[in-house]
């Protein structure tokens, strides 16, 4: 019997565990002791961990931030928490100028063992300023860890693999992966930073998802089975580092390559990733597209909201264009069975 | 009453319960999923937007947060725009792209309002310095909540206008809550207006959001501020949120508060209130033209169309 859990509640065993392995473990950060416990995610610590160890802080994300920092500083690994990554905007200073630099600046005297928790939020009217998807920023700045786990095993993995690491690890966690079930272990594990995973096996194209974008990759995979088109779908899970060789791999095998980025495309992992691949000669006869946010704020009317986002539907055409470049124009049809994915797992 | 102040209470009141019943609309509109975009509500709230605003003149533009309603509506920001807005209709006031959260009618002086806290107050504060420049006798009022007192942004925003002596109001409308965080929880004493006086700013705390002492406040200060002879004021206006921090409900089933901790507030309603201060027929007519109004502007709201697929690119830049 494998056990299934949702993404919050892998989230929070992987909290639980860590924080009862290692008292230097805190949970910080807006709303991580009110009732809705960052949905769920921080359902039952206070009770067993006490206000020390658990606790609301006031609207000062770059503050708290540096507050984070110098508790890591002072040998206690924090986990700050942000509703939306948008409010990770407010804390960019501490984040870049200090977290980041602390190990390397000092030539390895300090080091800042925190993580920084991030929700990305989507639908219902979030809109411009509580939708937004900032990791490509942070992937441009050496000295910071990114995650962003997909499944609920993925999800417990990581966050106890960057509670033990000894640096900043971004942990990005899209709200609409709350809703995934899966396989994920009771013991404790870690999964490691900058290994991709192949979440679905094909060879006429590969496509690479970030965060949610992958659950997307998985429906488009689905689609383009129909036509007789076999996707293979990537999720490099961590960001920084970035698993090359796992893309490398199915691209070489597929010559075919959609990154599609949970965030606007420039500058973003799939302008990385296919930058990497532009910049190694075996690889030049891959094909390479890249998809994204279009590259707008995000508005709160559904009708525009549907046109900004990748999904399913957009990358089975991209891909089908590109595999049948001669043949009539194809869409799917939304299926609603399709639609649906949840993660049996195991990995 | 004289024949003044009868004229004040009317509008006053008109204003309060117009607020209420557009709110009270929502909520009941709200679960048949037409307005697909988060809504926080200032249902409890109406009397510090409304006393406010009422002591503005047109020209004076407003600032505020993402439970912008009250503040917009107050100002004079159209209705039929706002409900269109909120239902995402090609008709509304950012034409669908903003949503509840983020309101817009410079028609009115209404310059925006911001779901990330506290990122309005230094803006407020350099259109004031606008103001001053261009030597408008104009004023700006900047709305906020308690949480965002919390924030840098705040602090280096308010020093900066004491110092620069510009042309605003800060308007805090003291809901005692941030989400579910009490304001004791994070921060050590209800001090608010003692932090801002150190700055050199004059501040006052008004209790039980009474409207009437908003309005008396703010008209005499906006006076003051207007003919340049004083810099910054500030008002903690003391009032309760009566629904849930997002959304259509009340919320007092969760622990975090009770029914009782908002029952000042409740008794201090200052719609019923109002209602109360003027004779019968009056309030009557005010509630009938205002109740046809709201229905109108739900209609038009319904019978507007979606944005076509090209607006989603409009407006990215301002042509030249
Ligand atoms: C910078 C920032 N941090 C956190 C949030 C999440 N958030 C949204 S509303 C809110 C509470 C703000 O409380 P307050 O300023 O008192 O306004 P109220 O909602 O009570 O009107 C918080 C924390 C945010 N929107 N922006
Ligand atoms: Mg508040």
């Amino acid at each position: 019997m494998h056990r299934v859990l949702s993404y919050p509640d892998a989230i929070r065993e992987a909290l639980d565990q860590e924080m009862s392995r290692d008292d230097s473990v805190l949970v910080m950060g807006q709303g991580v002791d009110d009732h809705k416990r960052i949905l769920g995610t921080t359902r039952g610590l206070l009770e067993k961990f006490g206000p020390q160890r658990v606790f609301d802080t006031p609207l000062a994300e770059d503050g708290m931030t540096g507050v984070a920092i110098g508790a890591a500083m002072a040998g206690l690994r924090p986990i700050h928490s942000h509703i939306r990554m948008d409010f990770v905007l407010l804390a960019m200073n501490q984040l870049v100028n200090m977290a980041a630099k602390m190990s390397h600046m000092y030539s390895g005297a300090l080091c800042v063992p925190m993580v920084v928790r991030s929700l990305i939020g989507k639908s219902w009217g979030q809109g411009a300023q509580h939708s937004q998807s900032i990791y490509p920023m942070l992937m441009n700045v050496p000295g910071l860890k990114i995650v962003a786990p997909t499944t609920p095993y993925d999800a417990k993995g990581a966050l106890i693999q960057a509670i033990r690491d000894n640096n900043p690890v971004l942990m990005i966690e899209h709200r609409l992966l709350y809703y995934q079930r899966g396989y994920v272990p009771e013991e404790s594990y870690t999964i490691p930073f900058g290994k991709g995973r192949v979440l679905a096996e094909g060879t006429d194209v590969t496509l690479v998802g970030v965060s949610h974008m992958a659950i997307e990759c998985l429906r488009a995979h689905r689609y383009l089975r129909e036509v007789g088109i076999r996707a293979e779908v990537i999720d490099p899970v961590s960001l920084n580092p970035l698993d090359m060789d796992c893309i490398f791999k199915s691209a070489t095998k597929t010559g075919k390559l959609i990154v599609v980025d949970n965030a606007w495309t420039p500058c973003g992992a799939g302008a990385e990733i296919i930058a990497r691949i532009a910049e190694n000669r075996m690889l030049s006869a891959i094909e390479c597209r890249r998809m994204g946010f279009a590259f707008v704020p995000c508005p709160t009317t559904p009708t525009l909201e549907a046109l900004f986002y990748p999904s399913a539907h957009k990358i089975a055409t991209e891909a089908y264009a590109m595999l049948r470049p001669g043949s009539p124009a194809w869409e799917p049809t939304t299926r609603l069975d399709v639609e649906e994915v949840e993660f049996k797992g195991p990995f | 009453m004289t024949n003044n102040k009868l004229k004040l209470t009317a509008q006053i009141f008109r204003s309060l319960y117009r607020i209420r019943r557009i709110e009270e609309k929502i909520t009941q509109v709200y679960p048949m999923d037409k307005i697909k975009s988060p809504v926080h509500l200032s249902i409890g709230q109406e009397a510090v937007s409304v006393g406010v605003c009422e002591a503005l003149e047109p020209q004076d533009v407003v600032f505020g947060t993402y439970r912008g309603h009250a503040m917009y509506l107050a100002k004079g920001g159209d209705l039929k725009s706002m409900i269109a807005e909120l239902y995402g209709k090609v008709t509304g006031c950012a034409k669908g792209k903003g949503g509840s959260m983020h309101l817009i009618d410079k028609d009115h002086g209404v310059m925006g309002t911001s779901a990330i806290v506290g990122t309005t107050l230094p803006v407020s504060v350099g259109y004031a310095l606008g103001l001053r420049y261009r030597e408008s006798d104009a004023i700006v009022a900047s709305f906020f909540g308690d949480g965002a007192v919390d924030e840098g942004a705040f602090h280096e925003g308010i020093n900066f206008a004491a110092l620069k002596k510009v042309p605003i109001i800060f308007i805090c409308e003291n809901n005692e809550y941030a989400i579910h965080s009490h304001h004791l929880r994070r921060r050590l004493a209800d001090n608010m207006c003692e932090r801002v006086r150190s700055y050199g700013i004059h501040a006052r705390r008004i209790d039980n959001a009474d409207v009437f002492k908003i309005y008396r406040f703010v008209k005499k200060y906006s006076m003051l501020i207007r003919s340049g002879q004083i810099g910054p004021v500030f008002i903690e206006c003391m009032t309760a949120r009566w629904r849930e921090h997002v959304g259509p409900n009340e919320d007092f089933d969760f622990g975090y508060r009770t029914r009782g901790d908002i029952e000042h507030c409740v008794k201090n309603d200052q719609v019923q209130r109002l209602r109360c201060l003027l004779p019968g027929p009056v309030a009557d007519r005010i509630i009938g033209e205002v109740e046809t109004e709201i229905e109108e502007a739900f209609q038009f709201a319904e019978d507007s169309p979606f944005p076509d697929g090209v607006e989603l690119f409009n407006d990215l830049f301002r042509e030249a």
